[in-house]
């Protein structure tokens, strides 16, 4: 073993794609397998490697990693981007799982039926603008320091610049209102690991397509 | 305030009923307040308590804690039930997420059809008896110790008790064919914090009924039907 976490997933975003963020920003090298067919799921489950029958799939450190937000709690707490203490770890936690509840939205948009689309996409704007992007605003004015919590770059920070880029993909003007969010966009693409997570050639996925929605579909069919 | 921490929910299991367990389970007491009308959750919104504009929201230790992973995480390492290191606590994460999805198939249980319902209640007994149940069984079946994690009492065993009650609900024999999580059950029911949530009169809240999904759908104008995932 090469000694990296080692991914596995299809070759697209879904609910990986925080994990390569995190790993990522924590300058964190790592491998990934990726799910082409039914069968190789199938012989994942049968190998007994995936705890609940699921990916996504982290091997990290000895251990197995199945549950996103354990994978994503193991790598904050292992990388120190979890805060200094239990409350800072709070505040964390709290922001990070506001942001995905509205990635989640984005998750689903793909598979939601031609109809629903332009709704889903509504919900989306909405949420954005009226529920998530004001807290974070909120809090970077009222502390006025350049990261979320503790005066230190964590897990919230990659975690609402993965969540500003995916919704700018689907409403470009989204930041239009938001000036603290624009000031911490530009800050955050500046951070070093960052920045190259950016770059083309990174192990960044692109925007979900038709392709990436019928291999979900073929690889998991019951 | 009193010190205790102040828990704002419906009258109701939904998404509070973990930290409650897990609260109790600690030996906390905790106050509640129960939200009834529109009116109530519109002030609170108003007074900006809500992070998201959502319940649940805990007043603790001067924070108004909401998103509740994040307030049973907070619990769980306050009080000492979280693992005694990374590792442990990854271990913990993971089996807590498996008993969450799991639970997650009954929160919606009350706002279905009764068509739904009965489809429902089968993929319920059908994931926790071929996906998750069969996990913490081998699991205590491989270490032999009493927990499921690091031989101590942790948040896990307390998540996995509940989730093992909730199925039950909605088919009594359904740990026949798991003789750890039968000897799991009762060994942690006996735990004296537990055993004492377990008794009537108890903070745990009943199975929820209809009186308890009109006062979510008026609360939160939630008046479109829920669908079965």
């Amino acid at each position: 073993m090469s000694g990296k976490p080692r991914l596995t997933y299809l070759n697209g975003r879904g609910r990986m794609e925080p994990v390569r963020w995190l790993l990522a920003a924590a300058g964190v090298e790592f491998e990934e397998v990726y799910l082409e067919t039914k069968e190789q799921y199938d012989k994942l489950i049968k190998d007994g490697f995936l705890l609940f029958q699921q990916v996504p799939l982290v091997e990290i450190d000895g251990m197995k990693m199945v549950q996103t937000r354990a994978i994503l709690s193991y790598i904050a707490g292992k990388y120190n981007l979890y805060g200094k203490d239990l409350k800072e770890r709070a505040l964390i936690d709290m922001y990070v799982e506001g942001i995905s509840d509205l990635m989640q939205m984005i998750l689903m948009f793909p598979f939601s039926p031609p109809d629903a689309k332009e709704k889903n996409l509504d919900s989306i704007k909405e949420r954005a603008t009226n529920r998530y992007f004001p807290v974070f605003e909120k809090v970077l004015k009222q502390h006025g320091q350049d990261f979320l919590v503790g005066n230190k770059f964590s897990w919230a920070d990659v975690q609402l610049m993965e969540a500003i880029l995916a919704v700018e993909e689907k409403v470009p003007a989204v930041l239009s209102g938001f000036p603290q969010l624009q000031v911490f966009k530009t800050k955050m693409s500046n951070v070093p690991t960052i920045k190259k997570f950016l770059q083309p050639g990174s192990p960044r996925k692109p925007p979900p397509d038709d392709h990436y929605v019928e291999t979900v579909l073929k690889v998991f069919k019951k | 305030m009193s010190g205790k921490p102040k828990l704002y929910y419906f009258d109701g299991r939904g998404k509070m009923e973990s930290i409650r367990w897990l609260l109790a389970a600690a030996g906390v007491e905790f106050e509640e307040e129960f939200l009834e009308t529109r009116e109530q959750y519109e002030k609170l919104l108003q007074g900006g308590s809500l992070l998201f504009q959502q319940v649940p929201m805990v007043e603790i230790d001067g924070m108004r804690m909401v998103q509740t992973r994040a307030i049973l995480n907070y619990i769980a390492a306050k009080y000492n039930l979280y693992g005694k290191d990374l590792k442990e606590r990854a271990l913990i994460d993971m089996y807590v997420g498996g008993t969450d999805d799991l639970m997650g198939f009954i929160l919606m249980f009350p706002f279905l059809s009764a068509e739904d319902k009965e489809k429902q209640r089968t993929i319920i007994v059908q994931k926790a008896t071929s996906r998750y149940f069969p996990v913490y069984e081998k699991v205590l079946k491989d270490h032999g110790q009493d927990f499921l994690v690091g031989n101590n009492f942790s948040w896990a065993d307390v998540h996995l008790l509940e989730a093992i009650l909730m199925v039950e609900e909605k088919k009594p024999d359904v740990l026949s064919g798991f003789p750890q999580l039968q000897a799991f059950k009762a060994r942690i029911s006996s735990i004296p914090t537990i055993k004492k949530f377990l008794e009537p009169g108890s903070q745990r809240k009943p199975v929820p009924d209809d009186k308890y999904v009109e006062t979510v759908r008026r609360v939160l104008c939630m008046y479109y039907d829920i669908k079965a995932n």
